[in-house]
């Protein structure tokens, strides 16, 4: 059983979070250990592990760059533990002048300005590659695949962006 | 008219029997039980009539004492009386000796780190003192219910990590006791509130007992507890009120002579009285009588206790702010503050809390009681006395689990606030061909170093098929149960070959250990250890056979009869077992039905997960 299918839900990018998060629960009231405190060893040792695989299942689906990474590998690309490293000079000169606009944050003359159209500028982004994904991942082609493996790096580099603005913007605001 | 049902001979009848259970606040200063009784939680007393239990434990040659008769020799007999324990469980000789100033105790440490106290009863360690507090908790609770617990829940503070919260339950099953869970003070603090309840929100739990501060903040989210952040000072608490006040009254009265133990208890003892009286009136007279024959005379009022204790209330306040800026949240967010600890009772703390979180505070049940009646309410749940509750707490681990890679650096492997249970795997290669072996180093912390960690366990990987560099992949899984404990599994994966584990914990117990202890606590009790091993066994086949006939009377449909035969068979072999009372026929058929119901099981689980979702589309939510 796919994390998809465990939480019956359809296999696909998009998702509905709400659902996605009460599907959790219910699942988590049905097999969590607790429920098992009077059970024997074994069904307790199910309980721990069916729990974990629906708390790591949770995880994976409700962010859009594991999410992204599970259907690939669903799709017989693996993305985990990789050693390959993006060839997108473009991309990477990118992700330098960002990284240069979000130390400048806090000595600009309106830090939570300049946060806020950072943090615009980056949304942008997600939604692109999110958007690129959902396209390339249809065709369903070994080289759309592929393609769609370097939008998951590149995605990768963008969260972790919005993550070190979300950062900043608790110095700023604290001002 | 209700049809009367009659089970199979042999068979336990009434499965909705009710099962006893109570909570459990070990301590630091003191320990309680409670239970539900008739739909209510309350703290169990003892024959004298006391609820609470000094955590103090005495050990004399004539035996061990625990509680207030314990406490009689705190002064006399301080290397062989044990006070405040729970500060050494899980801790190393040299955590301890860095955090308290002198002990009166003759400490040592075992191979793996563990403290040892040398009493005039011999050698004992915090997990083995911890036991001997439990101990007359349990009794009381199975004395007070009429019968053997089902099992308790034990409250640990939110921050313990896996050596602390091993060391708490291997205390309990030291007394054959069955440990539904470990629960979160905090959370179980928030449970007897019942704000389990409420939908979503983040709960502030100050916790200031005699000898430590305890802040939590907790966010909950449709039954989902989550500790954001805790912090606090372990070496700050009422008995330091009492200090502050005992000072003030040596300079009011004048007094520059010896400070005598005699005198020093009998100012402590005012100093608290004068306290709790503070609580409920706005002065109260001092008297004292002075060893140079003198008497004095004096009178304090509220404002001026207030006063002398200000500074340290701050010490709390600040660390409140640490702990709601660590929790990335802003104070306004706060939405309950729930008042835990003996101490909140100074009218001056809550003052001072309530204009911190600009709240009022919840303050309504006893604040030296309220854990314990919140894990009392989990318990009566966990045990199945509850078959509607819904509530689900999910916990989340307290400290990141890393392990040790080159140039002493932690790799973290599950990060804290990971929601458990969880399982983490790992993979490691060989570095040398033909290398069979692999050690591993499990650590718990935030920090980048391992020194700077907690080390919890060195591991031995052996039996790894010889292969060249590189080649054999080995996959470690790390595994933390719903009570935030660790265990790890590894195997090859190209050959699927099993990898033996030794497991050293750093600072637990190995298995030798624990058996050497239950063999120690049997003398002591002057029990029979194999009698003591026969009941447990026939308590555990008893509820493997109860679980066995309802699991079968909901779910039997999902097999047929072919299959349900090896299951009943096994069953039968059981129950002839226990009737022969033979303890490792008893072992081999609890085995054998436990084999012959795998299957079953994880069937019943599968069904279950169906179920939870059955029906449901994106409209009903």
């Amino acid at each position: 059983m796919n994390y998809f299918e465990l939480f019956a839900i359809a296999q696909g990018f998009e998702v509905n979070l709400v659902e996605l998060k009460h599907k959790y629960l219910e699942l988590q009231r049905a097999v969590h250990p607790d429920k098992f405190a009077n059970a024997s060893e074994r069904e307790r040792l199910l309980a721990v592990q069916k729990a974990a695989q629906i708390n790591d299942a949770f995880d994976v689906l409700k962010a859009s760059d594991t999410r992204a990474q599970y259907l690939l590998e669903l799709a017989g690309i693996e993305l985990a533990h990789e050693t390959q490293t993006l060839k997108d000079p473009m991309f990477l000169m990118q992700q330098m002048e960002l990284r240069e606009a979000l130390e400048d944050i806090t000595s600009a003359s309106d830090p939570e300005q300049a946060l806020i159209s950072f943090q615009d500028e980056i949304s942008g982004f997600i939604k692109e590659i999110n958007g690129q994904f959902v396209e390339l991942f249809a065709k369903n082609d070994q080289m759309s695949l592929g393609k769609a493996a370097d939008l998951v790096r590149k995605l990768k580099f963008m969260l972790k962006l919005a993550d070190e603005a979300l950062r900043i913007e608790e110095k700023v605001f604290a001002f | 008219m209700a049809l009367l049902q009659i089970s199979e001979p042999g068979q336990s009848s009434a499965p909705h029997q009710r099962r006893l259970a109570a909570g459990i606040d070990l301590g630091t200063t003191n320990s309680l039980v409670a239970s539900v009784r008739s739909g209510e939680a309350t703290t169990l007393k003892d024959k004298q009539g006391f609820d609470s239990l000094p955590s103090i434990v005495h050990y004399s040659n004539l035996g061990i004492e625990v509680g207030r008769h314990a406490r009689e020799h705190a002064i006399s007999d301080a290397t062989n009386t044990i006070v405040s324990v729970k500060r050494f469980m899980g801790r190393t000789l040299s955590d301890v000796q860095a955090t308290s100033a002198e002990l009166p105790y003759n400490l040592s440490a075992t191979e793996n780190g563990l403290i040892n106290i040398e009493t005039r009863a011999g050698k004992v360690n915090p997990i083995q003192v911890s036991s001997e507090i439990l101990r007359p908790l349990v009794a009381l609770a199975s004395d007070t219910l009429g019968g053997e617990l089902d099992g308790v829940v034990i409250t640990v503070p939110a921050y313990f990590d896996d050596a602390q919260r091993q060391g708490t339950k291997d205390a309990a099953e030291l007394l054959g006791v069955k440990v539904f869970r470990l629960l979160n003070e905090p959370t179980a603090a928030a449970i007897a509130y019942g704000l389990d309840h409420d939908d979503e929100g983040v709960i502030a739990v100050y916790d200031l007992g005699g000898g430590t501060f305890d802040i939590s903040i907790l966010r909950l989210n449709k039954g989902v507890f989550e500790v954001l952040a805790t912090g606090g000072d372990s070496a700050l608490g009422g008995d330091d009120f009492d200090e502050a006040l005992a000072q003030w009254i040596y300079a009011q009265a004048g007094y520059n002579g010896e400070h005598s133990p005699a005198l020093q208890r009998e100012i402590s003892h005012l100093a608290c009285q004068t306290k709790e009286r503070l609580s409920q009136q706005d002065t109260c007279e001092l008297s004292l009588h002075l060893p140079c024959g003198s008497h004095w005379q004096g009178e304090i009022s509220r404002e001026e206790f207030s006063q002398i204790i200000a500074p340290l209330v701050k010490r709390t306040i600040m660390a409140c702010r640490r702990a709601v800026r660590d929790a990335g949240i802003d104070n306004s967010e706060v939405q309950q503050v729930v008042m835990v600890g003996g101490s909140t009772r100074v009218p001056c703390v809550r003052e001072q809390v309530s204009n911190y979180f600009e709240r009022e505070l919840l303050t309504s049940i006893d604040p030296d009681k309220v854990v314990a009646l919140g894990a009392a309410i989990q318990a009566d749940i966990l045990a199945g006395n509850k078959p509607d509750s819904d509530i689900l707490l999910l916990d989340v681990l307290p400290l990141s689990l890393g392990l040790e890679t080159m140039g002493g650096l932690t790799e973290k492997v599950i990060p804290r606030n990971t929601t458990i249970p969880v399982a983490k795997a790992q993979e490691f290669t060989t570095f040398k061909d033909s290398q069979t072996a692999m050690a591993l180093h499990i650590l718990q912390g935030e920090r980048e170093l391992v020194e700077d960690c907690r080390s919890l366990a060195r591991f031995e990987l052996r039996g790894i098929p010889p292969m060249a560099a590189g080649a054999a992949h080995i996959r470690v899984t790390f595994q933390v149960d719903a009570d935030g404990l660790l265990s790890v599994s590894a195997m090859e994966k190209s050959s699927g070959v099993q990898a033996a584990i030794e497991v050293k914990p750093s600072f637990g117990l190995t298995d030798g250990e624990v058996a050497s202890m239950i063999k120690d606590s049997m003398t002591y009790a002057r029990d029979d250890m194999d009698a003591r091993m026969l009941a447990e066994e026939k308590v555990e086949a008893s509820r493997v056979l109860e679980g066995l006939v309802s699991a079968i009377n909901d779910d039997g449909h999902l097999l047929n009869e072919e299959q349900l035969k090896p299951i009943k068979h096994a069953m039968m072999e059981l129950e002839q077992a226990v009737q022969n009372g033979e303890l490792s026929t008893i072992k081999q058929a609890i085995a054998a039905c436990d084999e012959a119901s795998q299957d079953f099981a994880a069937l019943r689980m599968d069904q279950s997960i169906r179920n939870a979702l059955s029906g449901q589309s994106v409209d009903d939510i």
